[in-house]
Protein backbone atom coordinates (compact mmCIF):
# COMPACT_ATOMS: atom_id res chain seq x y z
CA UNK A 1 0.00 0.00 0.00
CA UNK A 2 1.38 3.40 -0.99
CA UNK A 3 1.18 6.39 1.30
CA UNK A 4 2.02 9.96 0.34
CA UNK A 5 2.85 12.36 3.19
CA UNK A 6 2.96 16.03 2.24
CA UNK A 7 5.60 17.85 4.25
CA UNK A 8 5.23 21.46 5.39
CA UNK A 9 8.33 23.50 6.08
CA UNK A 10 9.41 27.05 6.73
CA UNK A 11 12.89 28.59 6.74
CA UNK A 12 14.43 25.17 6.24
CA UNK A 13 12.64 23.65 9.24
CA UNK A 14 10.10 20.85 8.98
CA UNK A 15 6.73 21.52 10.64
CA UNK A 16 6.40 19.48 13.81
CA UNK A 17 3.00 18.22 12.65
CA UNK A 18 4.56 16.91 9.42
CA UNK A 19 6.78 14.71 11.57
CA UNK A 20 3.72 13.57 13.51
CA UNK A 21 2.12 12.78 10.13
CA UNK A 22 5.12 10.58 9.28
CA UNK A 23 4.69 8.81 12.64
CA UNK A 24 1.00 8.33 11.86
CA UNK A 25 1.77 7.05 8.37
CA UNK A 26 4.26 4.54 9.82
CA UNK A 27 1.57 3.34 12.22
CA UNK A 28 -0.84 2.78 9.31
CA UNK A 29 2.00 0.99 7.51
CA UNK A 30 2.97 0.91 3.86
CA UNK A 31 5.42 2.32 1.35
CA UNK A 32 5.75 5.90 2.48
CA UNK A 33 6.73 8.66 0.10
CA UNK A 34 7.34 12.11 1.57
CA UNK A 35 6.78 15.10 -0.70
CA UNK A 36 8.67 18.34 -0.15
CA UNK A 37 7.71 21.31 -2.32
CA UNK A 38 9.61 24.56 -2.65
CA UNK A 39 12.99 26.08 -2.10
CA UNK A 40 15.29 26.14 0.91
CA UNK A 41 14.41 22.56 1.76
CA UNK A 42 17.78 20.76 1.80
CA UNK A 43 17.85 20.41 5.58
CA UNK A 44 14.25 19.12 5.53
CA UNK A 45 15.16 16.50 2.91
CA UNK A 46 18.20 15.60 5.02
CA UNK A 47 16.09 14.99 8.09
CA UNK A 48 13.60 12.90 6.12
CA UNK A 49 16.44 10.71 4.84
CA UNK A 50 16.95 9.48 8.41
CA UNK A 51 13.37 8.22 8.72
CA UNK A 52 12.20 4.76 7.85
CA UNK A 53 10.29 5.65 4.72
CA UNK A 54 10.70 4.62 1.11
CA UNK A 55 11.75 7.92 -0.37
CA UNK A 56 11.48 11.66 -0.42
CA UNK A 57 10.41 13.50 -3.56
CA UNK A 58 11.67 17.03 -3.90
CA UNK A 59 9.88 19.45 -6.21
CA UNK A 60 11.31 22.83 -7.03
CA UNK A 61 9.71 25.01 -9.65
CA UNK A 62 10.18 28.71 -10.32
CA UNK A 63 6.42 29.22 -10.51
CA UNK A 64 5.91 27.90 -6.94
CA UNK A 65 8.87 28.96 -4.82
CA UNK A 66 6.71 29.26 -1.70
CA UNK A 67 3.26 28.05 -0.69
CA UNK A 68 0.49 28.81 -3.16
CA UNK A 69 -2.73 26.81 -3.11
CA UNK A 70 -3.07 26.53 -6.89
CA UNK A 71 0.57 25.61 -7.38
CA UNK A 72 0.49 23.03 -4.61
CA UNK A 73 -2.64 21.46 -6.02
CA UNK A 74 -1.14 21.14 -9.51
CA UNK A 75 2.14 19.72 -8.21
CA UNK A 76 0.51 17.20 -5.85
CA UNK A 77 -1.85 16.00 -8.61
CA UNK A 78 1.16 15.24 -10.78
CA UNK A 79 2.90 13.41 -7.94
CA UNK A 80 -0.25 11.44 -7.10
CA UNK A 81 -0.41 10.12 -10.69
CA UNK A 82 3.03 8.57 -10.27
CA UNK A 83 2.92 7.47 -6.62
CA UNK A 84 -0.65 6.19 -6.79
CA UNK A 85 -1.26 6.44 -3.03
CA UNK A 86 -4.06 4.87 -0.99
CA UNK A 87 -3.53 7.56 1.66
CA UNK A 88 -2.54 11.17 1.25
CA UNK A 89 -1.60 12.40 4.71
CA UNK A 90 -0.76 15.77 6.29
CA UNK A 91 -0.78 17.36 9.72
CA UNK A 92 -4.01 19.32 10.22
CA UNK A 93 -2.25 22.65 9.78
CA UNK A 94 -3.71 25.87 8.41
CA UNK A 95 -1.85 25.15 5.18
CA UNK A 96 -3.35 21.65 4.89
CA UNK A 97 -6.82 23.11 5.49
CA UNK A 98 -6.15 25.40 2.54
CA UNK A 99 -5.07 22.87 -0.12
CA UNK A 100 -6.40 19.45 0.95
CA UNK A 101 -10.04 20.23 0.03
CA UNK A 102 -8.86 21.35 -3.43
CA UNK A 103 -7.24 17.93 -3.92
CA UNK A 104 -10.33 16.19 -2.57
CA UNK A 105 -12.64 17.86 -5.08
CA UNK A 106 -10.19 17.52 -7.92
CA UNK A 107 -9.49 13.81 -7.33
CA UNK A 108 -13.06 13.10 -6.20
CA UNK A 109 -11.88 11.32 -3.07
CA UNK A 110 -12.92 12.21 0.49
CA UNK A 111 -10.89 14.40 2.82
CA UNK A 112 -11.43 13.23 6.40
CA UNK A 113 -9.71 15.91 8.49
CA UNK A 114 -8.40 16.54 11.98
CA UNK A 115 -8.18 12.88 13.05
CA UNK A 116 -7.15 11.92 16.55
CA UNK A 117 -6.51 8.29 15.62
CA UNK A 118 -6.89 5.64 12.95
CA UNK A 119 -8.04 2.21 14.04
CA UNK A 120 -8.16 -0.44 11.33
CA UNK A 121 -10.16 1.36 8.67
CA UNK A 122 -11.97 3.63 11.10
CA UNK A 123 -11.03 7.27 11.26
CA UNK A 124 -11.65 8.82 14.68
CA UNK A 125 -12.46 12.51 14.76
CA UNK A 126 -13.78 14.85 17.42
CA UNK A 127 -17.21 16.35 16.76
CA UNK A 128 -19.57 18.70 18.60
CA UNK A 129 -16.75 20.96 19.73
CA UNK A 130 -14.82 17.89 20.91
CA UNK A 131 -17.53 16.79 23.31
CA UNK A 132 -17.99 13.58 21.32
CA UNK A 133 -15.93 11.40 19.00
CA UNK A 134 -17.07 10.04 15.66
CA UNK A 135 -15.86 6.91 13.93
CA UNK A 136 -15.91 7.47 10.18
CA UNK A 137 -15.21 5.01 7.38
CA UNK A 138 -14.71 5.47 3.69
CA UNK A 139 -16.59 3.18 1.33
CA UNK A 140 -13.62 2.35 -0.86
CA UNK A 141 -10.64 3.76 -2.67
CA UNK A 142 -8.06 6.28 -1.57
CA UNK A 143 -8.58 8.92 1.10
CA UNK A 144 -7.05 12.20 2.14
CA UNK A 145 -6.57 12.48 5.90
CA UNK A 146 -5.01 14.98 8.29
CA UNK A 147 -3.98 14.43 11.89
CA UNK A 148 -4.79 16.74 14.76
CA UNK A 149 -1.78 18.13 16.57
CA UNK A 150 -0.20 15.64 19.02
CA UNK A 151 -2.28 12.69 17.84
CA UNK A 152 1.03 11.01 17.08
CA UNK A 153 4.40 11.76 18.59
CA UNK A 154 7.48 12.54 16.54
CA UNK A 155 9.41 10.65 19.20
CA UNK A 156 7.81 7.47 17.85
CA UNK A 157 9.15 7.91 14.31
CA UNK A 158 10.99 4.78 13.21
CA UNK A 159 14.46 5.72 12.08
CA UNK A 160 16.15 4.25 9.04
CA UNK A 161 17.40 5.56 5.78
CA UNK A 162 15.65 6.59 2.63
CA UNK A 163 16.49 7.99 -0.75
CA UNK A 164 15.96 11.43 -2.19
CA UNK A 165 14.71 12.03 -5.71
CA UNK A 166 14.05 15.19 -7.63
CA UNK A 167 10.60 15.18 -9.18
CA UNK A 168 10.06 17.31 -12.26
CA UNK A 169 6.72 19.00 -12.79
CA UNK A 170 5.36 21.03 -15.67
CA UNK A 171 3.14 23.87 -14.56
CA UNK A 172 0.80 25.91 -16.69
CA UNK A 173 0.92 29.47 -15.39
CA UNK A 174 -2.75 29.96 -16.23
CA UNK A 175 -3.66 27.40 -13.53
CA UNK A 176 -2.16 29.62 -10.86
CA UNK A 177 -4.91 32.09 -10.14
CA UNK A 178 -3.71 33.60 -6.91
CA UNK A 179 -0.59 35.50 -5.98
CA UNK A 180 0.80 35.58 -2.48
CA UNK A 181 2.68 38.35 -0.69
CA UNK A 182 5.40 37.71 1.86
CA UNK A 183 4.11 36.45 5.23
CA UNK A 184 4.37 39.00 8.04
CA UNK A 185 3.79 39.33 11.78
CA UNK A 186 1.67 42.15 13.16
CA UNK A 187 3.38 42.52 16.47
CA UNK A 188 7.12 42.41 16.15
CA UNK A 189 8.15 40.15 18.96
CA UNK A 190 10.91 37.73 19.78
CA UNK A 191 8.62 35.31 21.60
CA UNK A 192 9.37 31.76 20.57
CA UNK A 193 6.73 29.70 22.29
CA UNK A 194 7.23 26.61 20.19
CA UNK A 195 10.70 25.93 21.53
CA UNK A 196 10.02 27.05 25.12
CA UNK A 197 10.57 24.33 27.75
CA UNK A 198 8.34 25.99 30.32
CA UNK A 199 5.26 28.06 29.60
CA UNK A 200 3.03 30.09 31.89
CA UNK A 201 -0.26 30.69 30.10
CA UNK A 202 -2.82 33.39 30.81
CA UNK A 203 -6.55 32.93 30.37
CA UNK A 204 -9.56 35.13 30.87
CA UNK A 205 -9.56 34.09 34.53
CA UNK A 206 -6.74 36.56 35.13
CA UNK A 207 -9.64 39.06 35.16
CA UNK A 208 -7.88 42.25 34.05
CA UNK A 209 -4.95 43.51 32.07
CA UNK A 210 -2.85 44.70 35.02
CA UNK A 211 -3.02 41.21 36.56
CA UNK A 212 -1.02 39.80 33.63
CA UNK A 213 2.08 41.06 35.48
CA UNK A 214 1.55 38.16 37.91
CA UNK A 215 2.09 35.74 35.04
CA UNK A 216 5.26 37.54 33.97
CA UNK A 217 6.56 37.49 37.54
CA UNK A 218 5.92 33.77 37.83
CA UNK A 219 7.49 33.17 34.41
CA UNK A 220 10.57 35.09 35.45
CA UNK A 221 11.06 33.03 38.59
CA UNK A 222 10.65 29.78 36.63
CA UNK A 223 12.54 30.90 33.52
CA UNK A 224 9.39 30.36 31.47
CA UNK A 225 7.75 32.08 28.49
CA UNK A 226 4.30 33.65 28.80
CA UNK A 227 1.50 32.62 26.46
CA UNK A 228 -2.20 33.46 26.28
CA UNK A 229 -5.56 32.16 25.15
CA UNK A 230 -7.47 33.89 22.36
CA UNK A 231 -9.87 35.90 24.58
CA UNK A 232 -6.87 37.51 26.32
CA UNK A 233 -5.36 38.45 22.95
CA UNK A 234 -8.69 39.67 21.57
CA UNK A 235 -9.05 41.88 24.67
CA UNK A 236 -5.66 43.40 23.84
CA UNK A 237 -4.05 42.36 27.14
CA UNK A 238 -1.27 40.42 25.41
CA UNK A 239 -0.05 40.45 21.76
CA UNK A 240 -1.15 37.80 19.25
CA UNK A 241 2.41 36.47 19.04
CA UNK A 242 1.78 34.98 22.50
CA UNK A 243 -1.39 33.17 21.50
CA UNK A 244 -1.59 29.40 21.85
CA UNK A 245 -4.30 27.44 20.07
CA UNK A 246 -5.74 26.76 16.66
CA UNK A 247 -5.11 30.33 15.53
CA UNK A 248 -1.84 30.72 17.40
CA UNK A 249 1.14 28.59 18.27
CA UNK A 250 1.09 24.87 18.93
CA UNK A 251 3.33 24.04 21.85
CA UNK A 252 4.53 20.94 23.67
CA UNK A 253 6.71 22.16 26.56
CA UNK A 254 7.86 20.18 29.57
CA UNK A 255 5.50 22.27 31.69
CA UNK A 256 2.36 24.13 30.64
CA UNK A 257 1.24 26.09 33.67
CA UNK A 258 -2.14 27.65 32.90
CA UNK A 259 -3.61 30.47 34.94
CA UNK A 260 -7.35 30.92 34.57
CA UNK A 261 -7.52 29.24 31.16
CA UNK A 262 -10.95 27.61 30.76
CA UNK A 263 -9.80 25.10 28.13
CA UNK A 264 -11.91 25.77 25.04
CA UNK A 265 -11.08 23.28 22.29
CA UNK A 266 -9.52 26.02 20.16
CA UNK A 267 -6.96 26.50 22.91
CA UNK A 268 -6.54 22.86 23.86
CA UNK A 269 -5.49 21.71 20.37
CA UNK A 270 -2.51 24.05 20.71
CA UNK A 271 -1.18 22.72 24.01
CA UNK A 272 -2.51 19.24 24.74
CA UNK A 273 0.82 17.73 23.63
CA UNK A 274 2.53 19.32 26.65
CA UNK A 275 4.39 16.81 28.80
CA UNK A 276 2.91 18.16 32.03
CA UNK A 277 -0.15 20.34 32.38
CA UNK A 278 -0.65 22.18 35.66
CA UNK A 279 -3.87 24.19 35.59
CA UNK A 280 -5.31 26.65 38.09
CA UNK A 281 -8.95 27.59 37.79
CA UNK A 282 -11.68 28.72 40.14
CA UNK A 283 -14.24 26.56 38.37
CA UNK A 284 -13.91 22.86 39.35
CA UNK A 285 -15.73 21.96 36.10
CA UNK A 286 -13.38 23.91 33.82
CA UNK A 287 -12.70 21.78 30.70
CA UNK A 288 -8.94 22.38 31.08
CA UNK A 289 -9.02 20.02 34.07
CA UNK A 290 -10.03 17.18 31.71
CA UNK A 291 -6.59 17.21 30.15
CA UNK A 292 -4.57 18.47 33.14
CA UNK A 293 -2.13 16.32 35.08
CA UNK A 294 -2.58 18.59 38.07
CA UNK A 295 -5.84 20.47 38.62
CA UNK A 296 -5.59 23.21 41.22
CA UNK A 297 -9.03 24.50 42.17
CA UNK A 298 -8.69 28.00 43.55
CA UNK A 299 -8.18 31.68 42.93
CA UNK A 300 -4.99 32.29 41.03
CA UNK A 301 -4.85 35.85 42.37
CA UNK A 302 -4.41 34.39 45.88
CA UNK A 303 -2.23 31.43 44.99
CA UNK A 304 0.27 32.78 42.46
CA UNK A 305 1.69 35.74 44.46
CA UNK A 306 2.33 33.39 47.40
CA UNK A 307 3.82 30.79 45.06
CA UNK A 308 6.19 33.39 43.61
CA UNK A 309 7.36 34.36 47.10
CA UNK A 310 7.95 30.74 48.01
CA UNK A 311 9.85 29.99 44.80
CA UNK A 312 12.04 33.04 45.33
CA UNK A 313 12.99 31.74 48.79
CA UNK A 314 14.14 28.36 47.51
CA UNK B 1 -19.25 59.87 -8.40
CA UNK B 2 -20.02 56.25 -9.01
CA UNK B 3 -16.72 55.16 -10.52
CA UNK B 4 -16.07 52.70 -7.74
CA UNK B 5 -19.40 51.08 -8.05
CA UNK B 6 -19.45 47.44 -8.93
CA UNK B 7 -22.24 44.97 -8.78
CA UNK B 8 -21.04 41.94 -6.90
CA UNK B 9 -23.06 38.81 -6.50
CA UNK B 10 -22.15 37.05 -3.27
CA UNK B 11 -23.28 33.68 -1.91
CA UNK B 12 -22.90 32.95 1.79
CA UNK B 13 -22.95 29.28 2.76
CA UNK B 14 -24.53 28.73 6.14
CA UNK B 15 -25.21 25.65 8.21
CA UNK B 16 -27.64 25.03 11.00
CA UNK B 17 -26.01 23.16 13.87
CA UNK B 18 -26.91 21.92 17.32
CA UNK B 19 -26.25 24.80 19.74
CA UNK B 20 -23.39 24.62 22.21
CA UNK B 21 -25.84 24.79 25.13
CA UNK B 22 -28.05 22.05 23.73
CA UNK B 23 -28.50 18.60 25.24
CA UNK B 24 -26.28 16.07 23.47
CA UNK B 25 -27.88 12.67 23.79
CA UNK B 26 -26.53 10.00 21.51
CA UNK B 27 -29.34 8.50 19.42
CA UNK B 28 -30.30 4.86 19.89
CA UNK B 29 -28.57 3.74 16.68
CA UNK B 30 -25.42 5.51 17.98
CA UNK B 31 -25.00 7.26 14.66
CA UNK B 32 -26.03 10.79 15.60
CA UNK B 33 -27.51 12.99 18.29
CA UNK B 34 -31.09 12.48 19.41
CA UNK B 35 -32.47 15.66 17.91
CA UNK B 36 -35.83 15.58 19.68
CA UNK B 37 -34.38 17.50 22.66
CA UNK B 38 -31.78 19.47 20.70
CA UNK B 39 -31.84 23.18 20.01
CA UNK B 40 -30.50 24.49 16.73
CA UNK B 41 -28.60 27.64 15.89
CA UNK B 42 -26.76 29.25 13.02
CA UNK B 43 -23.26 27.73 12.95
CA UNK B 44 -21.44 30.49 14.88
CA UNK B 45 -18.55 31.02 12.37
CA UNK B 46 -21.12 31.57 9.58
CA UNK B 47 -22.29 34.78 11.25
CA UNK B 48 -18.93 36.34 10.36
CA UNK B 49 -19.28 35.27 6.72
CA UNK B 50 -22.74 36.89 6.50
CA UNK B 51 -21.46 40.10 8.08
CA UNK B 52 -18.46 40.23 5.73
CA UNK B 53 -20.75 39.76 2.72
CA UNK B 54 -23.01 42.58 3.91
CA UNK B 55 -20.04 44.91 4.47
CA UNK B 56 -18.61 44.15 1.00
CA UNK B 57 -21.94 44.87 -0.64
CA UNK B 58 -22.37 48.08 1.34
CA UNK B 59 -18.83 49.22 0.54
CA UNK B 60 -19.18 48.56 -3.19
CA UNK B 61 -22.54 50.29 -3.19
CA UNK B 62 -24.40 47.60 -5.08
CA UNK B 63 -24.74 43.85 -5.27
CA UNK B 64 -26.71 40.92 -4.06
CA UNK B 65 -26.17 38.65 -1.05
CA UNK B 66 -27.74 35.21 -1.27
CA UNK B 67 -27.88 32.87 1.75
CA UNK B 68 -27.44 29.22 0.78
CA UNK B 69 -28.06 26.31 3.13
CA UNK B 70 -28.52 22.58 2.82
CA UNK B 71 -30.46 20.37 5.21
CA UNK B 72 -33.98 19.46 6.26
CA UNK B 73 -36.88 21.91 6.42
CA UNK B 74 -35.71 23.38 9.74
CA UNK B 75 -32.67 25.05 8.14
CA UNK B 76 -34.94 27.69 6.64
CA UNK B 77 -34.76 29.31 10.06
CA UNK B 78 -31.07 30.19 9.62
CA UNK B 79 -31.64 31.30 6.02
CA UNK B 80 -34.36 33.62 7.34
CA UNK B 81 -31.94 34.85 10.00
CA UNK B 82 -29.48 35.84 7.26
CA UNK B 83 -32.27 37.58 5.36
CA UNK B 84 -33.22 39.51 8.48
CA UNK B 85 -29.66 40.82 8.64
CA UNK B 86 -30.08 42.28 5.17
CA UNK B 87 -29.32 39.48 2.71
CA UNK B 88 -31.48 39.66 -0.41
CA UNK B 89 -32.74 36.13 -0.92
CA UNK B 90 -32.16 32.52 0.04
CA UNK B 91 -31.60 29.13 -1.55
CA UNK B 92 -32.55 26.05 0.44
CA UNK B 93 -31.26 22.71 -0.80
CA UNK B 94 -33.63 20.40 0.97
CA UNK B 95 -32.65 16.97 2.22
CA UNK B 96 -34.75 14.31 3.92
CA UNK B 97 -31.88 13.22 6.13
CA UNK B 98 -31.17 15.29 9.19
CA UNK B 99 -27.43 15.11 8.80
CA UNK B 100 -25.05 14.63 5.95
CA UNK B 101 -21.54 13.69 6.85
CA UNK B 102 -19.95 13.65 3.40
CA UNK B 103 -18.69 17.12 2.46
CA UNK B 104 -18.11 16.15 -1.18
CA UNK B 105 -21.76 15.14 -1.56
CA UNK B 106 -22.83 18.38 0.10
CA UNK B 107 -20.53 20.41 -2.14
CA UNK B 108 -21.75 18.70 -5.31
CA UNK B 109 -25.37 19.34 -4.36
CA UNK B 110 -24.68 22.98 -3.63
CA UNK B 111 -22.79 23.30 -6.93
CA UNK B 112 -25.70 21.86 -8.87
CA UNK B 113 -28.04 24.34 -7.23
CA UNK B 114 -25.94 27.48 -7.61
CA UNK B 115 -23.84 26.97 -10.74
CA UNK B 116 -26.29 28.90 -12.93
CA UNK B 117 -26.14 31.86 -10.55
CA UNK B 118 -22.53 32.65 -11.50
CA UNK B 119 -21.56 34.14 -8.16
CA UNK B 120 -18.55 36.47 -8.11
CA UNK B 121 -17.78 35.50 -4.56
CA UNK B 122 -18.71 32.64 -2.23
CA UNK B 123 -18.10 33.13 1.48
CA UNK B 124 -18.29 30.47 4.18
CA UNK B 125 -17.44 30.16 7.87
CA UNK B 126 -14.15 28.43 8.60
CA UNK B 127 -15.78 25.25 9.87
CA UNK B 128 -18.95 23.92 11.42
CA UNK B 129 -19.30 23.46 15.15
CA UNK B 130 -20.88 20.02 14.71
CA UNK B 131 -18.75 17.89 12.40
CA UNK B 132 -15.92 20.39 11.87
CA UNK B 133 -15.02 19.19 8.38
CA UNK B 134 -13.94 22.70 7.37
CA UNK B 135 -13.86 22.23 3.62
CA UNK B 136 -17.21 22.75 1.89
CA UNK B 137 -16.47 26.27 0.60
CA UNK B 138 -13.13 25.22 -0.86
CA UNK B 139 -14.59 22.05 -2.42
CA UNK B 140 -17.21 24.16 -4.15
CA UNK B 141 -14.53 26.60 -5.30
CA UNK B 142 -12.59 23.76 -6.91
CA UNK B 143 -15.69 22.14 -8.44
CA UNK B 144 -16.81 25.46 -9.95
CA UNK B 145 -13.30 26.34 -11.14
CA UNK B 146 -13.02 29.35 -8.84
CA UNK B 147 -9.91 30.54 -7.02
CA UNK B 148 -9.91 29.83 -3.28
CA UNK B 149 -8.52 31.08 0.01
CA UNK B 150 -9.15 30.09 3.62
CA UNK B 151 -9.09 31.70 7.06
CA UNK B 152 -9.48 35.27 5.81
CA UNK B 153 -9.14 37.77 8.64
CA UNK B 154 -9.53 40.85 6.39
CA UNK B 155 -10.86 41.42 2.87
CA UNK B 156 -10.08 44.18 0.40
CA UNK B 157 -12.43 44.01 -2.50
CA UNK B 158 -12.79 46.65 -5.20
CA UNK B 159 -13.76 46.68 -8.85
CA UNK B 160 -10.41 45.18 -9.87
CA UNK B 161 -9.30 42.66 -7.34
CA UNK B 162 -10.22 40.31 -4.52
CA UNK B 163 -7.53 40.54 -1.85
CA UNK B 164 -7.71 38.67 1.42
CA UNK B 165 -5.46 38.63 4.43
CA UNK B 166 -5.03 35.00 5.46
CA UNK B 167 -4.28 34.03 9.01
CA UNK B 168 -1.30 31.67 9.15
CA UNK B 169 -0.07 29.94 12.28
CA UNK B 170 1.89 31.43 15.18
CA UNK B 171 0.77 35.02 14.68
CA UNK B 172 1.74 35.24 10.98
CA UNK B 173 -0.41 36.65 8.19
CA UNK B 174 -0.25 36.82 4.42
CA UNK B 175 -2.07 38.83 1.75
CA UNK B 176 -3.32 36.80 -1.20
CA UNK B 177 -4.70 38.28 -4.41
CA UNK B 178 -7.29 36.09 -6.10
CA UNK B 179 -8.65 35.96 -9.62
CA UNK B 180 -12.41 36.38 -9.75
CA UNK B 181 -14.60 34.45 -9.12
CA UNK B 182 -13.39 33.25 -5.74
CA UNK B 183 -14.54 31.13 -2.82
CA UNK B 184 -13.19 32.33 0.52
CA UNK B 185 -13.60 30.95 4.02
CA UNK B 186 -13.79 33.54 6.77
CA UNK B 187 -11.94 33.35 10.08
CA UNK B 188 -14.08 34.06 13.14
CA UNK B 189 -13.37 37.47 14.65
CA UNK B 190 -12.91 39.24 11.28
CA UNK B 191 -15.77 41.64 12.08
CA UNK B 192 -18.54 42.37 14.55
CA UNK B 193 -21.63 40.55 13.28
CA UNK B 194 -24.73 42.71 13.34
CA UNK B 195 -28.00 41.81 14.99
CA UNK B 196 -31.13 41.82 12.89
CA UNK B 197 -33.22 44.96 13.28
CA UNK B 198 -36.97 44.75 13.83
CA UNK B 199 -37.42 46.20 10.35
CA UNK B 200 -35.03 43.57 9.03
CA UNK B 201 -36.99 40.77 10.68
CA UNK B 202 -40.26 42.07 9.25
CA UNK B 203 -38.71 42.55 5.80
CA UNK B 204 -37.20 39.06 5.79
CA UNK B 205 -40.63 37.48 5.82
CA UNK B 206 -41.29 38.78 2.31
CA UNK B 207 -37.95 37.72 0.84
CA UNK B 208 -37.71 34.76 -1.49
CA UNK B 209 -36.32 31.39 -0.40
CA UNK B 210 -35.99 29.10 -3.38
CA UNK B 211 -36.26 25.42 -2.41
CA UNK B 212 -34.36 22.84 -4.45
CA UNK B 213 -34.48 19.11 -3.66
CA UNK B 214 -31.10 17.57 -2.88
CA UNK B 215 -30.07 14.39 -4.57
CA UNK B 216 -27.65 12.31 -2.54
CA UNK B 217 -26.15 9.65 -4.77
CA UNK B 218 -23.29 7.84 -3.15
CA UNK B 219 -21.77 8.97 0.08
CA UNK B 220 -18.05 8.24 0.05
CA UNK B 221 -17.72 8.56 3.79
CA UNK B 222 -19.99 7.14 6.44
CA UNK B 223 -20.42 7.97 10.07
CA UNK B 224 -20.46 4.56 11.71
CA UNK B 225 -20.71 5.49 15.36
CA UNK B 226 -20.44 8.38 17.77
CA UNK B 227 -19.29 7.96 21.33
CA UNK B 228 -18.11 9.76 24.44
CA UNK B 229 -14.31 10.00 24.42
CA UNK B 230 -12.43 8.16 27.13
CA UNK B 231 -10.42 10.34 29.42
CA UNK B 232 -6.84 9.33 28.83
CA UNK B 233 -5.16 10.97 31.79
CA UNK B 234 -5.07 10.61 35.54
CA UNK B 235 -5.59 14.03 37.04
CA UNK B 236 -4.52 14.92 40.56
CA UNK B 237 -7.06 17.38 41.92
CA UNK B 238 -5.71 19.88 44.43
CA UNK B 239 -8.67 21.53 46.10
CA UNK B 240 -7.53 22.85 49.43
CA UNK B 241 -6.60 26.13 51.13
CA UNK B 242 -4.17 28.57 49.56
CA UNK B 243 -1.08 27.69 51.61
CA UNK B 244 -1.48 23.95 51.17
CA UNK B 245 -2.03 24.47 47.42
CA UNK B 246 1.13 26.57 47.17
CA UNK B 247 3.16 23.93 49.02
CA UNK B 248 1.88 21.15 46.80
CA UNK B 249 2.59 23.18 43.62
CA UNK B 250 6.17 23.85 44.75
CA UNK B 251 6.59 20.14 45.39
CA UNK B 252 5.20 19.21 41.96
CA UNK B 253 7.39 21.75 40.18
CA UNK B 254 10.51 20.68 42.03
CA UNK B 255 10.17 16.91 42.48
CA UNK B 256 7.74 15.65 39.86
CA UNK B 257 8.09 17.93 36.84
CA UNK B 258 11.63 19.02 37.73
CA UNK B 259 10.96 22.47 36.35
CA UNK B 260 14.04 23.80 38.15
Amino acid sequence: MNILVIIEHKNGVMHRMSKEAIAGAQKIGGNITALVIGENSDSVADELSSFQIEKTLLVTNEKVTSYNVDGYKEIILQVVKVVNPEFIITGHTYQARDFMPRLSASLDIPFIPDLVSVENSSYIKQIMNSKLNASISSSNGPVLISFQSASFSEENISKGSSSLEKFEVTLDASNIRSTVDEPFQESASEVDLESAELIVSVGRGIEKEENTSIAFDLAQVLGAEVSASRPVVDAGWLPSSRQVGSSGSTVSPKLYFSLGVSGAIQHVVGMKGSKNILAINKDPDAPIFEIADYAVVGDLLDIIPKLIEKLKDL
Amino acid sequence: MIINQKYMKIAVLVKQVIGSESALEISSDQKWIDESNATFVMNPPDNYAIEEAMQIKEKLGDGEVVIVSMGPQRVQKVIREGLSKGADRGIHIETQESKNIDPLEVAKNICNSIEQENFDLILSGLQSDDTGMGQTGVLIGELLNMSTATLAIETEIDQETIKVKRELESGWFQWVTLDSPASVSIQSGINQPRYPSLKGIMGAKKKEIKVIAASIEDSKQNLDKIFVPQKSKETEVIDTDVDASVDRIVDILRSEIKAF
